[in-house]
């Protein structure tokens, strides 16, 4: 087992599985980079951020397809290749982009399994950057997994760490549903212990970061570093917080939310998608009328504000959700039944 | 290490298992000016694994505690002094100053004394963690876990058998971090494997301590080659009886989540609060591990057919009279049961260790430690 980086954990997921599978091929934009260019043989990128570096020289243009800026056809080929037998996995540089192609996996890939009364499927996976924090404004910094949640038929998962984003990612190509897996931009330099050989985690199944008896904190991707964050601070107050990453938001493990809260019957929720109808929202409602009768005070939840992401620094630093407002959502809780 | 001055015993940190490099105290089971005798619990420190109770191995009176709970303490590190009541308080402090001194040149120059290594075996990759003690002239020890364990359930045992003899740990073919697809899934073939680790490395005469699976592994090796087998300690064995907990063992294969998979391993446990969530998290993330669901069933598929053993070495064993055998049950096993322990022989030493489940190398590491100790000192 070696340390690995959040994007080096996706690289050896990718390749892991390419050679296992010979129906996996890799599209989207700049995914080999480089593509008819003067130079031959030239690996010019590797996708924006290089995550899917040294896989072209490995697979060639048949399988690591560099395709122009038009995401509608990035999708649009995916679901038609899933449908027809590959395992397509599809890049979508940033999620913010998702309006101009929805419909492949809105209306076509996600409803084909049930359309055709199981006879059809369409394993297919989205790779998508989300979040702030990059400096990069309003159209390249959003986080809208909530609205792939929403999805039937559409699974959703969102990795904190590099052991859960190879696991997640090989779950994700080998599940015969259509998956939007969300790389958070500030992630990827995270590294920790991954081993070597391949593995898959299963889907709706919650990961629990550290036990605590006094308030449930539920985060996804990178907020679970800041509920971590708000935890150490609460600890030193005498407050023992358990961290929930429930590690994908569709299927979401509802067992793990109502035993967290049957144990602290306080919960705050952190969760970067959205400040009206988000995962967080949902979750909250799920709880509410699950777990009503455990809650000992009423359910917090920790968004950016219903504002665009701002592109200067001091405001977008403000807009992402910090460790102080969750250290007070906590407080709040631990006071309601004083 | 410096050696204390008569009549002062230091209390350190021990390592258990390879990954330990620190622990956290979580109490304190004896006070300042309380008499200690040898074997007696002192205090819990906890890893990121499991906690255990570090046991005192000499007699005295507590003088100092060094580490309070909640303390973060490193390997090797004083945490606390016994001493006769007649030793002086300045002898006592100048032991703590001269011993804090020599643990910092200590960490410094420290290399790892033990080894994870791989060796390939018949198309195996086989891990093993390797413990050399030159200095002895003994015959080594090999250890072999059991059914879905690696090399790291001996992690409470290894350090104190390697300050005697030699010892080698392996993880078995579709275990920890040996290859998971296994060439030959038959008790046959995991002896074979085992058999085949001892001639790679030439160790030609060896005691075997064998765990659950690991105690029937060990005695096909004992039946077959007699003459590799020096002695054998067996563990809450299989291969005494037929019968075994079925529910263990399909929930064991079974179980995807870390709700199922903490009820499975509970039932290894007289204590089930030492069920931590980084033990079911490791375990998890062992059988997440492609190959190792197939290899599971493969040797479940041979070794426990239809919930049953299909191996019984009883009446081997009973003929096997000039083989030293020590056997180690925990009364409240839920896992394997001692189904012919009666009559098995003068040669045989059965020690059941009261409070201690299926696991009692881990839960009753102390007292499992003084028995292997005893029974690797009386084998000649």
């Amino acid at each position: 087992m070696t340390s690995k980086t959040v994007r080096e954990a996706i690289t050896e997921a990718l390749l892991q599985e390419m050679r296992r599978d010979p129906s996996i091929v890799l599209m989207g934009e700049d995914v080999r980079g480089g593509a008819g260019s003067a130079v031959e043989n030239l690996e010019a990128w590797g996708g924006v951020l290089g995550v899917t570096k040294g896989l072209w020289s490995e697979f060639g243009s048949a399988r690591v397809i560099d395709t122009p800026i038009t995401e509608s056809a990035i999708l649009g080929m995916a679901a038609g290749a899933a449908m027809t037998g590959m395992r397509p996995v599809a890049e979508l540089m940033f999620a913010d982009f998702f309006g101009v192609c929805f419909d492949a996996i809105y209306n076509q890939a996600s409803k084909f399994r049930y359309m055709f009364g199981g006879k059809a499927k369409s394993p297919m996976v989205v790779r998508t950057m989300i979040g702030a924090g990059l400096r990069a404004a309003a159209q390249h910094s959003q986080s809208p997994y909530h609205i792939f949640t929403s999805v039937p038929g559409l699974k959703c998962v969102m990795p904190a760490n590099a052991y859960d984003a190879k696991g997640l990612l090989i779950q994700a190509i080998r599940d015969d549903d259509p998956v939007v897996f969300c790389e958070h931009k500030t992630l990827y330099e995270k590294a920790m212990e991954v081993p070597d050989e391949s593995y898959a985690i299963p889907f709706g199944e919650a990961n629990i970061l550290r036990e605590g008896s006094d308030v449930s904190i539920v985060a996804f991707s990178s907020m679970v570093y800041v509920a971590l964050e708000a935890a150490d601070v609460l600890a030193r107050e005498g407050i023992a917080a358990e961290i929930i990453d429930p590690r994908s938001s569709s299927p979401l493990d509802t067992d793990t939310l109502v035993e967290t809260v049957e144990q602290t019957g306080r919960l705050v929720i952190v969760d970067e998608s959205a400040a009206r109808c988000g995962v967080a929202h949902d979750i909250a409602a799920f709880v509410s009328q699950e777990a009503f009768a455990l809650l000992k005070a009423p359910i917090q939840i920790i968004t950016p504000p219903h504002t665009p992401v701002p592109f200067s620094p001091a405001l977008e630093d403000v807009w992402i959700p910090a460790a102080d407002r969750i250290v007070r959502a906590a407080r709040t809780v631990m006071r309601a039944d004083d | 290490m410096i050696d204390p001055p008569p009549g002062i015993h230091a209390i350190t940190v021990p390592k258990w298992g390879l990954s330990m490099e620190e622990g956290v105290i979580v109490c304190w089971h004896v006070k300042p000016g309380d008499a200690i005798r040898p074997q007696q619990d002192l205090l819990d420190i906890e890893t990121s694994k499991i906690v255990n109770a570090v046991e005192s191995q000499c007699t005295g009176v507590l003088r100092r505690i060094l580490a309070p709970p909640g303390a973060t303490v490193a390997i090797g590190q004083l945490i606390g002094v016994v001493a006769d009541a007649a030793v002086a308080e300045a002898d006592i402090d100048a032991f703590v100053a001269e011993f804090q001194q020599h643990h910092v040149l200590l960490e410094a120059e420290q290399s790892e004394e033990s080894q994870a290594r791989f060796i390939t075996l018949d198309k195996q990759r086989i891990h093993y963690l390797a413990f050399e003690n030159t200095a002895a002239p003994r015959l080594p020890v090999v250890m072999i876990h059991g059914f879905g364990g690696d090399s790291g359930n001996w992690m409470f045992n290894l350090a104190e058998i390697a300050g005697r003899q030699s010892v080698y740990a392996l993880d078995l073919p579709g275990h920890g971090a040996s290859s998971k697809s296994i060439t030959d899934a038959s008790l046959f073939g995991l002896a074979a494997v085992v058999s085949a680790f001892g001639d790679a490395l030439g160790l030609n005469k060896y005691h075997l301590i064998g765990h659950s699976l690991g105690g029937a592994v060990a005695m096909e090796i004992a039946k077959t080659r007699p003459a590799s087998a020096a002695s054998l300690a067996l563990i809450a064995p299989a291969g005494l009886g037929t019968s075994i907990n079925p529910a263990y063992i399909q929930g064991f294969i079974d179980g995807q989540s870390r709700r199922e998979i903490k009820r499975i391993v509970e039932m290894l446990f007289f204590d089930k609060t030492l069920v931590s969530r980084e033990m079911v998290d490791n375990i998890l993330r062992y059988k997440r591990l492609d190959g190792v669901d197939k290899a599971l069933r493969e040797i479940a598929g041979h070794v426990f057919p239809q919930g049953r053993q299909a191996y019984d070495f009883s009446d081997w064993l009973k003929g096997a009279s000039a083989l030293p055998v020590t056997v180690i049950w925990g009364a409240a096993d839920e896992v394997a049961s001692a189904d012919h322990l009666d009559g098995l022989g003068e040669h045989v030493d059965i020690h059941i260790i009261a409070d201690a489940g299926h696991m009692p190398q881990m839960e009753a590491a102390g007292k499992v430690n003084q028995l292997l100790m005893a029974h690797l000192s009386a084998c000649k």
